[in-house]
């Protein structure tokens, strides 16, 4: 309980001190995450768009695979992503691990089936909302796309918030690929790791509750959009 | 422009699903004017006639041709649900929709679309989110979605089987005045009266098949098919 406390008043010294260490490893995860957001929703969303208004032939198989790899394990994904990357694999040569870019394909990879499953199930729902009206209106394939993807974009934004969770909480994947290296690929969760592990616990908490308000920080977000969807608002 | 649309000719027309004729063989022709009214009791195949004749339903067999090719055809033909599909966006929003879709800039659409939210009474609630307005204001705005496009023929598949009399008076009125300005109206129904005070001919449906086609009051003075005698007067027709 002592160690609770000592780390909650630790961590709220950091905060309100701005650390220069917690502000640097922060803004890393931050970096990292949202970068690996963006790269993963901009691959996610016409995916998911695609398979609610297409139909082909591998469409259930394509879906089943991608709501089987939203639970892929991040340490698997960590241990490929290292042997492509490291300097024996086939991207050897691009010199990419033990850097935030390699973290950042990481987090892409595991992030790419939660977004694309999440988003794809209110494509789906609304698409079927709309099937009779835009078949009437005779649109094109890509104006349907658009036309789900902006009417459902509070759902969109709601698919990336998760996957913001799932990234910025992520710790397998990232230790193995990004290496822990101070000043250059140490982040929140990593930092947590190593502190637990060297037994500082209540600098882990620290971290931990640094953590956690970012994740509150999220939610409150989510909570927003749903509030402003109600209003009419956007 | 009608009459670059105009004859549709309707030849063995056919739509099954699984083995199961929905409707057909329907031999029709089409002409430039008025409203035909299609009629007929519930499960005669009205929707899916409605739905071959625009081609959002898959014919099965036989032929519907327009006078154009289809290519040409398809941009001027819209449709009216029964239950109108709202997109999540404002009613100004909703009723600009189709003219965005074909490239008409935000600014021009948004004048036109408020044109049109005037036209049929929703100018007062032009920013509200569309799910919010009620049954009829919803019609009305599928309406001005419809209409907003300038299309020469307009489907309207029950517009107002779940309205109350107010929301269809004001319907009717647009239908109405959407004639006079020389829009095609092809509207099926049930209601007898609406057929009555709309149609200038009608098509009436039993069993997937036109069992009758004639001016309107011809049908309903001189019916010539003992299910039309029945269904005018109100029997249950199977």
């Amino acid at each position: 309980m002592g160690d609770l406390w000592a780390g909650l008043a630790q961590g709220f010294w950091m905060v309100a001190t701005l650390d220069p260490e917690l502000v640097e490893i922060t803004l890393r995860s931050l970096r990292v995450t949202l970068t690996a957001l963006l790269i993963a929703s901009a691959i996610a969303f016409p995916l998911a768009a695609l398979l609610a208004v297409k139909r082909f032939r591998l469409r259930r198989l394509t879906i089943a695979i991608l709501n089987a790899l939203m639970g892929l394990p991040p340490v698997v994904v960590g241990l490929i992503v290292y042997i492509l990357l490291s300097r024996s694999g086939p991207f050897g040569v691009l010199g990419l691990l033990f850097t935030p870019s390699a973290m950042v394909i990481a987090q892409v990879i595991i992030l790419v089936p939660l977004i694309a499953s999440v988003a794809h199930q209110s494509l789906r729902d609304l698409w079927s909302e709309y099937h009779d009206l835009l078949i009437a209106m005779n649109v094109t394939p890509w104006q349907k796309i658009t036309t789900l993807m902006w009417d459902a974009r509070r759902a969109l934004i709601t698919a990336a918030l998760a996957g913001f969770g799932r990234g910025i909480g992520e710790v397998g994947a990232i230790m193995i690929v990004g290496g822990n290296i101070d000043h250059a690929t140490r982040v929140l969760t990593t930092a947590i790791a190593l502190e637990t592990g060297r037994g500082d616990f209540a600098l882990a908490l620290g971290l931990g509750f640094v953590l956690i308000a970012l994740a509150l920080a999220v939610n409150l977000v989510t909570h927003w959009l749903g509030q402003t969807e109600r209003e009419g608002r956007w | 422009m009608v009459s670059a649309l105009f004859p549709l000719t309707v030849e063995g027309a056919k739509a099954s699903r699984r083995g199961r004729v929905l409707v057909g063989p329907v031999d029709l022709t089409l002409d430039a004017k008025g409203i035909t009214v299609v009629m007929g009791p519930n499960g005669s195949g009205k929707t899916t006639l409605l739905k071959l004749l625009h081609g959002t339903a898959r014919l099965s067999a036989g032929r519907i041709a327009w006078a154009c090719p289809p290519e040409d055809a398809r941009p001027q033909l819209a449709f009216v649900f029964q239950r109108p599909v709202m997109l999540r966006r404002t009613v100004v929003q909703n009723i600009a929709y189709p003219l965005r879709l074909r490239g008409v800039s935000r600014a021009s659409a948004r004048a036109q679309a408020l044109d049109w939210a005037a036209r049929v009474g929703l100018d007062a609630m032009k920013g509200r989110p569309a799910w919010s307005l009620s049954g009829g204001e919803q019609q009305k705005l599928a309406l001005a979605r419809a209409f907003i496009a300038d299309p020469r023929v307009v489907f309207l598949d029950e517009p107002t089987a779940a309205l109350d009399g107010a929301a269809t008076r004001e319907i009717e009125a647009i239908l109405a005045a959407a004639r006079d300005e020389g829009r095609r109206l092809i509207l099926a129904t049930h209601d007898m009266g609406q057929a009555r005070r709309l149609a200038d001919d009608v098509v009436f449906l039993h069993q997937g098949r036109v069992a009758e086609r004639a001016a309107a009051p011809n049908f309903f003075e001189a019916p010539a098919t003992d299910a039309a005698r029945a269904f005018l007067k109100g029997d249950i027709v199977e």
